[in-house]
């Protein structure tokens, strides 16, 4: 990240005590009521996404800050909110005409009966104030309409460049309070930009946000560059470079642009990923014609070889406690899933399911894998880590590529056209019902999404 | 590239013989040879300089040996006997120019994942750089590099592109 975004994170009764010129201090939370709690089922397969009002935020004092004024920053707060929770499919935000303007005083004591007569469930309300540091803060509510009850509060100080960060830890906030489920909107995206003709693509390592905004392109085109991945410390991507037409992997440093070889071997070295606490690099490197599956100490050194089987053994991913990997290999045929112990012991065949299985990555929670399946199209696909309850979630001709969110609910894919060739990224949750495509300037292959900020 | 700079300087000297030959980009591949220049089937003719075809050059190759390129089974790397009788008469012009150092390409159709895609590349490349070792050639001479499905030829996704897509390429400097 270019920007270190310094983040607070606190109780926001503490930030209003420490804030003079908020007039209405808020009551403390009510008592949890007995009914029914208010709760959006992820878990359910189809189900309905819940109503969520998400009005522009007021600001107790118009000010201009380096991003804008208070009141339009408001809005556009709002409006992120609306467009993430809205991308999750579990929330459907009402549209503009059908929400209320909001007073500040009533960010803490919402009209409950101008609320209900809207059908929402849920209310996220808040405020964006210019505080005398030059940073904003940005108060965070949520309410359940029909229970008239407040069911969290956070609030968040940012410099004014960062606002969007604050708006995606609302959202954040709001979806692990009604799901359950951990948090993953305020998250970068590395992937690969393209442009040109099918013969000869032109692509360039890229990062953004999660919804698409921020983007930058990181390197300028003139190499083939294939398969960026984020380090869990975001500060690092390893990625594959056709450079002085040389197929090797490289650690690129986020902060000062600087890349270096991963290994110092005259061959080809491709399909990299960091292990879960950043210490290794899994990659696969083709000896004399045999591609293997080796690790790395991210730092350098030389490699330990983890596989030796005389077929095609690719695409490793560590389970996230650093105990296992899966990865592909074409020794029964063709190219199905294995897993191994972290130290090559233990390698056995988990997919037996139809067609080919490829490009496995181990879910963050643990509880997943996600594939891609070949069988003449590629489909997005998960399975437990046993090989069970196989279960395919996207539906396009070419669907490869899968990348979990940090929260292990949602996979980022590419889909690339029939005929045209041409790629663009996707996203799909574990329900398979929510497929959406992520906006990115040019075409886009090849997503990696990164660990949650902190 | 490793091999280029002999490559070049011995292009150079060849250029300075005909200044007027012009060197097409390395991406679009010279067209096959004019039907004046008949191509030898035997791949050992000795290499008359008609047509500004100059010996040892890429045209010079491919009009002799009769093509660059050999192509592969869906999902395969094995050298049929349309490779074999390609590759041995690659063979008969890399041992007349035996200065010459040359890179073959592996490649893929679009109907294979990336990374394994690379790695199939890899192995079609190293096929054909075995059958040319094993008809004398020496490896040093060889250079190969996979591009995976990352640099189709043939721009459809029906059976004939995905066909011409799975290929190795000998590329001989210009």
């Amino acid at each position: 990240m270019s920007r270190r975004a310094r983040f607070l994170l606190m109780p926001l009764a503490a930030l209003i005590a420490a804030t003079p010129c908020m007039a209405q201090t808020p009551a403390p939370p009510p008592a949890p009521v007995a009914a029914a709690p208010l709760r959006v089922d992820i878990t359910g397969g189809i189900s309905q996404p819940m109503p969520i009002a998400i009005p522009a935020m007021p600001t107790p004092a118009q000010a201009d800050t380096a991003a804008g004024s208070t009141d339009k920053l408001g809005a556009q707060v709002s409006d992120v909110i609306s467009n993430d929770l809205k991308g999750s499919g579990l929330f459907t935000p009402l549209p503009k005409g059908a929400l209320h303007a909001v007073s500040f005083p009533q960010v803490t004591a919402p009209d409950y009966p101008i609320w209900l007569t809207t059908g929402a469930q849920a209310l996220v309300q808040g405020f964006v104030q210019a505080n005398g540091d030059g940073k904003l803060t940005v108060g965070c509510y949520l309410y359940d309409v029909f229970q008239k009850t407040e069911l969290t509060r956070q609030g968040f100080v940012v410099a004014p460049a960062d606002w969007r960060r604050a708006a995606h830890k609302c959202a954040d906030t709001i979806y692990t309070r009604l799901t359950g489920e951990g948090p993953y909107f305020d998250s970068q995206v590395t992937y690969v930009s393209e442009t040109g003709p099918k013969q000869h693509r032109i692509k360039r390592l890229a990062i953004m946000d999660q919804d698409g905004a921020n983007h930058r392109f990181i390197t300028n085109g003139q190499s083939l560059v294939l398969t960026p991945r984020f380090a869990p410390n975001r500060q690092t991507i390893v990625f594959m470079s056709f450079e002085n037409d040389q197929p090797r992997v490289y650690v690129y440093d986020v902060g000062s642009g600087r890349k270096r070889l991963i290994v110092n071997e005259p061959y080809t070295t491709f399909a990299p990923r960091f292990s879960p606490d950043g210490r290794y690099i899994l990659f696969s490197m083709i000896v004399n014609g045999n591609c293997d599956i080796y690790r790395v100490a991210a730092g350098g050194g030389s490699p330990t070889r983890l596989t030796t089987s005389p077929g095609i053994d690719t695409g490793g991913s560590y389970s996230p406690d650093g105990s296992k990997i899966v990865f592909e290999s074409d020794r029964s045929g063709g190219q199905q899933i294995y897993v191994m112990n972290a130290d090559g012991s233990n390698q056995h065949r988990i997919s037996f399911g139809g067609g080919r299985h490829a490009t496995p990555v181990w879910s963050p929670r643990g509880d997943l894998i996600a594939f891609t399946q070949v069988s003449g199209k590629f489909d997005i696909g998960v399975m437990a880590p046993d090989g069970s309850g196989e279960k395919i979630l996207s539906n396009g001709w070419q669907d490869e590529g899968p990348t979990w969110s940090p929260n292990g609910r949602v996979l980022m894919f590419f889909r690339t056209g029939q005929g045209s060739g041409k790629a663009d990224l996707w996203s799909v949750d574990l329900t398979g019902v929510n497929e959406h495509a992520i906006p990115t300037p040019l075409d886009g292959s090849d997503p990696a999404w990164g660990p949650l900020l902190p | 590239m490793r091999n280029t700079k002999p490559a070049l300087m011995m292009t150079a000297a060849l250029l300075a013989l005909a200044a007027c030959h012009k060197t097409p980009k390395p991406a679009d591949l010279p067209p096959p040879p004019p039907s004046s220049t008949p191509a030898p089937s035997s791949g050992m003719s000795s290499g008359t300089v008609g047509n500004g075809v100059l010996p040892g050059s890429r045209a010079d190759f491919i009009a002799q040996a009769g093509s660059d390129t050999v192509h592969f089974a869906t999902d395969s790397s094995d050298v049929d006997s349309e490779a074999q009788s390609i590759l041995t008469a690659q063979i008969a012009w890399l041992r007349k120019n035996p200065g010459v150092r040359v890179t073959v390409e592996g490649h893929c159709d679009e109907r294979g994942t990336r990374e394994y895609n690379l790695a199939l590349g890899d192995r079609r490349a190293n096929s054909a750089k075995n059958f040319l070792v094993n008809g004398g050639i020496d490896a040093g001479r060889i250079t190969i590099i996979s591009y995976g499905k990352e640099r189709p030829i043939a721009t459809g996704s029906d059976e004939s592109a995905w066909a011409q897509n799975r290929r190795a390429v000998t590329v001989v400097p210009q």
